[in-house]
């Protein structure tokens, strides 16, 4: 109990004293984060959006493979993004094995079926025949599919949420293809590992207070967004 | 303005329209009536271009409509349904939402959306969230919204079936006078003549797929053809 009172107060003169080292992971887990959810909106909702209103053989299929691919287990993510990325592998000649971009890429990968799924599943939810109002005020196929968007807004964000939490909370891949260099690709999930495995409960404990709060603070102006837009109290 | 030749349409094997012939007049009126399933409605869908036929051609101002209509054509016409079906956005940005994506200015925006939201008496309520109105005012909205877009054609399908009666009532003379007023082309459709005999200047019935009756909504009251027709217009004699 004592080691646990004490790596809670180690923990906060860390964040109160603003450890150049903890701080440098945090930016760089923020920065990888924010990428890597950006890219997945841009691969996501119009994945999801295809699937959702567009008619076409293997569409099923293809929108099982994308709920499945919201269960992805980011090690195999890891894995085969490693595979792809290695010296000998198809995408070697890149160069970017155990960089950020390698995590960016890991993790575009699993948020992207997440924002696919959910964008498509918000769409298919809108009446019908408020599509049909739609088509009706005179929109070509992009104001309609704009508008479409725009009427499931607080889903969408609901989507980005979901998608910036799989990506924030996640070490599988970030170790697999990140490798977990210090000051270049040591993220808070990664460092949290290490430094329990080093017995270093008190810069986890830190780690691991600026993760929640990293994730909370981004949640909490998603969900601010969303209820303000939404009307809610 | 608007002349359909032996309309046809079958969907999932049933005929739904068997060999309608239609016209429209610039200025009229016409009603559509006739009971459930009778395929009033699918009628309009065809008339409004959001569905296709199966055979028979379409004339919109003198000229053949292509099966793929085009947007200049689907343009100058407007909708209402029986559900207001606003945006989850404000009243303004609801009707301003088709003057907005056929690109007019702001200011032709601003002074249309506001002159149809008085015209229709909801002016207060053009900063609300368009899905806090009540059912009255949402159709309401919903008409201000189809006639800022200065449409060749609206289309009302059953607009006011919806509402309770006072409100049906209310916006029922409300729309008389803007039609007085604008002498726009419409094609209504309602399943009670009522609406019909205040709106309409000419009504067709229409059973099981078919025009079994044509003439002024007047006149098909007193003297119905004999049969069907008469037995559903009967309901509305009083």
């Amino acid at each position: 109990m004592e080691m646990i009172w004490q790596g809670i107060i180690a923990a906060f003169h860390l964040l109160v004293t603003g450890d150049p080292e903890v701080i440098a992971i945090t930016l760089l887990t923020l920065k990888i984060s924010v990428t890597g959810t950006l890219i997945s909106l841009f691969i996501g909702i119009p994945l999801g959006t295809l699937l959702a209103l567009k008619s076409f053989p293997g569409r099923r299929f293809a929108l099982s493979v994308v709920n499945t691919g919201m269960g992805l287990p980011p090690v195999v993510v890891g894995l085969w993004v490693s595979i792809f990325l290695w010296r000998s592998g198809p995408f070697g000649f890149l160069d970017i094995m155990y960089t950020p971009t390698a995590i960016i890429i890991a993790q575009a990968i699993i948020a992207s079926p997440i924002i696919a799924a959910l964008t498509c599943a918000a769409l298919q939810q809108t009446d019908p025949k408020l599509r049909l109002q739609i088509q009706a005020l005179g929109t070509t196929r992009f104001q309609y599919t704009w508008l479409l968007l725009n009427e499931v807004r607080f889903s969408l964000l609901a989507a980005i949420i979901a998608g910036f939490g799989a990506i924030v909370s996640e070490i599988g891949a970030s170790m697999a293809v990140g490798g977990n260099i210090q000051g270049q690709t040591r993220v808070l999930t990664t460092a949290t590992v290490l430094e329990v495995s080093k017995g270093n409960f008190d810069i986890a404990i830190a780690l691991s207070i600026i993760l929640c709060l990293l994730a909370y603070a981004a949640t909490l102006g998603l969900t601010l967004l969303q209820q303000k837009q939404q009307g809610g109290p | 303005m608007l002349e359909a030749r032996e309309i046809s349409w079958t969907q999932d094997h049933k005929d739904i329209l068997r060999n309608i012939n239609f016209h429209l007049l610039p200025g009229e009126c016409v009603g559509l009536i006739g009971p459930n399933g009778s395929g009033k409605s699918s009628l309009l869908k065809i008339l409004a271009f959001l569905e296709t036929p199966t055979s028979g051609l379409l004339y919109f101002q003198g000229q053949p409509v292509p099966r793929k209509v085009p947007l200049s054509i689907r343009r100058k016409i407007a909708i209402v349904f029986q559900q207001p079906l606003l945006l989850n956005t404000r009243v303004f940005d609801n009707v301003a939402i088709g003057l907005k994506i056929r690109g007019l200015s702001k200011e032709i925006i601003q002074e249309r959306v506001n002159y149809w939201l008085e015209q229709f008496g909801v002016i207060r309520v053009s900063k609300q969230l368009a899905l806090s109105l009540s059912g009255g005012e949402a159709q309401r909205v919903s008409l201000a919204r189809a006639f800022a877009l200065e449409p060749d054609i609206l289309f009302l399908d059953e607009p006011f079936s919806a509402l309770d009666a006072p409100t049906k009532e209310c916006l029922r003379t409300d729309l008389a006078q803007v039609f007085k007023a604008t002498q726009t082309t419409t094609v209504l459709v309602s399943h009670d003549f009522r609406d019909v005999v205040q709106l309409a200047s000419r009504a067709l019935v229409l059973l099981n797929g078919q025009v079994v009756a044509e003439g002024s909504p007047p006149e098909l009251l007193r003297s119905p053809p004999r049969g069907e027709v008469e037995r559903f217009l009967a309901h509305f004699a009083s």
